[in-house]
């Protein structure tokens, strides 16, 4: 009995507010615009009968989701959306590798420090971290004074409200999801491996190629889909940094929602990111399946 | 002993200038005088006082701290009930299901979840407020609680829990006296990281919220998409600076309690 409700609590409490929601979505995606409170037809009581539950069945349809592939507006966004996640998680690998790779191979002492300082930041509020480079890449920011002053520049650079801004601020605040599994890939590494290798006459760049890399691949693998997942969906980078120009799906969902007030067509636009992104999360489990297989 | 090379410790100044220098600018700017943010004229409290008198965003700060208590001990418990079931109950109706729900709320995009709450929320006709935010923050942050109970429950002895069973405990009593002491460090950095998603939570939280309640985050962002301001900058420096101390200070807590471990065990092994 006791097991029963064990079970029992977590369970109706995510069907409830995980999975009934979620068809909810699903269903108005597959409804119409109306001009009514909640602004969308047909609605379905229980009390209405069989009849009322055939009728509201029949006037469900794909009619949001052709709409969706007519506009390009919609198109453009989730293709803009792909290719500013990927470039964005390129350049995360980029910066977060050697920064893994140091403090995997920085005196044992100063690990905990280190790793913390890459903590921390995971802590402190997302928001704020992307408001901190508003003040630095205006106009009149701080980069802009100082390249000026360097005599880079002739006059200031247009840095926020593009898709460089956007760049910059999802490096920056996915950052330490990209270090932590690099990390601790590299953290395994016996370093006799590596000796054994220069032993055999590679030199220490071949031996990072032919090593190094290939052992730390998991952790480069999971880095990359801890960015590139949430990045494709990203809405708060894109409405603080972006500009006019700036298309990512997230935002487009949430102008959808609160500015258009079209929730059909919002729920449409929320179905497909996630058809979207059951293939990166699919790759994804299947890496970290094969990383506990391996560790075995 | 291995020290520094010199290609990892430029990489390392480049990588901790990237992600420090930001945050360090933005403190400092916060006790700028002039209104015009990106001029400096001379150092001044000026925007701290003024954040003190904002109501409005004192409002909104005592909102996010009840929402984020709220959910995160909620969240805490039935996260670790489901942790407790995913890997104690065995085989149950619906065991895919379950671990489905609890898995997929960590890779769903917080537009999706907020969407999807705030259409059930209305579906049902609850008032949305305090209570309708602090619903949806259990809801995701009980997943992630559970993530971090689970991987604690896997790694532990379980003969531990058989002897004090065998010792005529109940089922409750195992787990109060036993179970519960060993996975206490994973249960509070669950309850850490529910309370800190919930405070920093924007999106979901604009979704699920109704014009009673605003959130400090929800209260910033409408703030700077106008552009930089200087009491946000006061308001971003203070809660930098508690998750610092906050964060350094739990790791000197546990580095502590590591120490003191090891200690103990020194101490029962010259026994």
């Amino acid at each position: 009995m006791r097991r029963l409700a064990l079970i029992a609590l977590p369970y109706i409490w995510l069907l409830a507010l995980f999975l009934v929601p979620f068809l909810i979505v699903l269903k108005i995606s597959l409804s119409d615009l109306a001009l009514a409170r909640p602004p969308y037809v047909p609605q379905w009581n229980f009390g209405d009968g069989w009849d009322a539950l055939k009728a509201f069945f029949g006037s469900l349809d794909l009619e949001n989701f052709v709409f969706l592939s007519e506009d390009d507006l919609y198109w453009r966004a989730y293709i803009s959306s792909l290719k500013i996640a990927l470039i964005s998680t390129l350049i995360t690998l980029l910066v977060g590798f050697p920064m893994a790779y140091g403090i995997a191979r920085s005196p044992e002492e100063w690990r905990p420090t280190l790793l913390m300082l890459i903590i921390l930041p995971f802590w402190t509020s997302f928001l704020i971290r992307v408001y901190a480079w508003m003040g630095i890449l205006s106009k009149e920011g701080l980069l802009n004074q100082f390249l000026l002053w360097l005599g880079l520049i002739g006059e200031p650079l247009t840095i926020l409200n593009t898709n460089t801004a956007v760049y910059i601020a999802i490096v920056y605040t996915y950052l330490p999801f990209m270090i932590l599994p690099i990390y601790a890939a590299l953290d395994r590494l016996d370093d006799s491996l590596l000796e054994a290798a220069e032993d055999l006459g590679c030199s220490r760049i071949q031996a990072f190629w032919l090593i190094t890399v290939p052992l730390a691949r998991n952790g480069v693998i999971a880095g990359c889909f801890l960015v590139f997942i949430p990045a494709i969906g990203e809405v708060i980078i894109p409405s603080l940094m972006g500009g006019s120009g700036t298309l990512m799906i997230g935002k487009v969902l949430w102008e959808e929602f609160f500015s258009n007030r079209d929730w059909p067509v919002a729920s449409a636009v929320a179905i497909i990111l996630l058809l979207i992104l059951i293939i990166p999360i699919i790759l994804f489990q299947r890496n970290e399946q094969n990383q506990r297989e391996a560790e075995r | 002993m291995k020290r520094f090379s010199w290609f990892n410790a430029t990489s390392l100044t480049f990588g901790f200038a990237f992600l420090y220098l930001p945050m360090i600018i933005l403190i400092i700017y916060s006790f700028n005088s002039s209104k015009l943010v990106t001029v400096w004229a001379g150092f001044s409290t000026r925007w701290y006082g003024e954040l003190m008198q904002n109501e409005d965003m004192l409002d909104a700060a005592w909102a996010t701290l009840k929402v984020a208590v709220f959910s995160s001990t909620l969240a805490t418990i039935l996260g670790t009930m489901a942790a407790y079931v995913l890997v104690r109950a065995g085989r149950f109706a619906g065991r895919t299901l379950f671990s489905g729900m609890i898995y997929a709320p960590l890779v769903m995009p917080e537009v999706i979840t907020g969407l999807s709450l705030l259409l059930l929320f209305i579906g049902i006709g609850l008032d949305r407020g305090i209570l309708t935010i602090v619903l949806a923050h259990t809801t995701f942050a009980m997943c992630y609680v559970s993530v971090v109970v689970s991987s604690r429950l896997t790694s532990f002895d379980r003969s531990l829990e058989e002897a004090a069973l065998d010792l005529g405990c109940s089922p409750f009593e195992a787990f109060r006296l036993v179970t519960l002491p060993i996975i206490a460090p994973a249960v509070i950095s669950g309850w850490l990281l529910a309370f800190t998603l919930s405070l920093d939570d924007l999106v979901i939280a604009s979704f699920t919220t109704g014009p009673s309640a605003t959130t400090l985050p929800i209260k910033i962002f409408s703030a700077v998409r106008l552009g930089v301001s200087p009491e946000i900058n006061a308001l971003s420096s203070i809660m930098i600076g508690l998750v610092t101390l906050g964060v350094i200070s739990a790791s000197l807590i546990s580095k502590r309690a590591a120490v003191a471990r090891a200690k103990d065990e020194q101490a029962a092994a010259g026994a």
